[in-house]
């Protein structure tokens, strides 16, 4: 049941190949309070397009990587990272 | 003055990249460059659209930029990453390292195009001579492998 007060909602950024995947640069996801980054990435790949994305992406949360048992925030910055390939 | 770390969207001008890193200190100074390979993994490329999640991307650069400098014991550390799409053999990165010593001098610049490599959050699509593009994965490896 639909819970206001124990909801958040994060906006979670998509780059490159993920962006392509899930057809989008930006999500918007509603998560239970004190939801952790696996959490998170585990609504994520339940959406179209996602099961392109590996079982344990790399995510930043405020610019930093975060592990998977990182607590989310409502208001966090929270981005997948694709593999990366600067240079 | 310039930021030690620096994203950019026009060409990477090496001459101004050495001016950043020469003091008279400097016995030794490195420039290393990147750039656009004509062939990847067999195939012919024409053209590498450069990506990025730019705050985070320039975070990254900048901390690489300081920890070398701890690191190696330098101040004198300046890395660009061009973004956009390029054409082969233009730059897509430019390292420079100024040092009393070579040795430590092509040390450091070894150590940061290789941070560099493992964590800012820049990414490619190659343009293929069919037309067809695809961002490349350099890894091959599991990403969750790369959580620090």
């Amino acid at each position: 049941m639909y819970d206001a007060e124990s909801n958040m909602t994060v906006t979670v950024l998509l780059f490159a190949s993920y962006a392509d995947a899930l057809g989008t640069a930006s999500l918007d996801v509603e998560l239970p309070r004190d939801s952790t980054v696996r959490d998170l990435v585990d609504v994520v790949r339940a959406r179209a397009g996602a099961e392109r994305l590996p079982a344990a992406p790399l995510v930043a949360v405020n610019l930093q990587y975060a592990a998977a048992n990182h607590v989310v925030r409502e208001g966090d910055e929270i981005a997948l990272i694709p593999p990366v390939a600067g240079g | 003055m310039t930021p030690p770390a620096t994203l950019v969207r026009g060409p990477i001008d090496p001459l101004d990249m050495l001016r950043r890193v020469s003091t008279p200190a400097n016995g030794a100074v490195i420039l290393f460059l990147g750039a656009v390979r004509q062939v990847n993994e067999g195939r012919a490329v024409s053209g590498i659209d450069y990506a990025a999640y730019e705050q985070m991307a320039l975070r990254e650069l900048s901390a690489i930029a300081s920890e070398a400098s701890d690191r190696f014991g330098t101040r004198d550390v300046a890395i660009e990453h061009r973004l956009g799409t390029l054409a082969v053999e233009e730059i897509s990165v430019a390292i420079a390292v100024g040092h009393p010593h070579r040795d430590t001098a092509y040390a450091a610049s070894r150590w940061v195009i290789e941070e560099l490599k493992r964590r800012v959050p820049i990414w490619k699509r190659e343009h293929y001579a069919d037309g067809t593009r695809e961002w490349v994965d350099p890894s091959g490896r599991p990403a969750a492998e790369m959580v620090p």
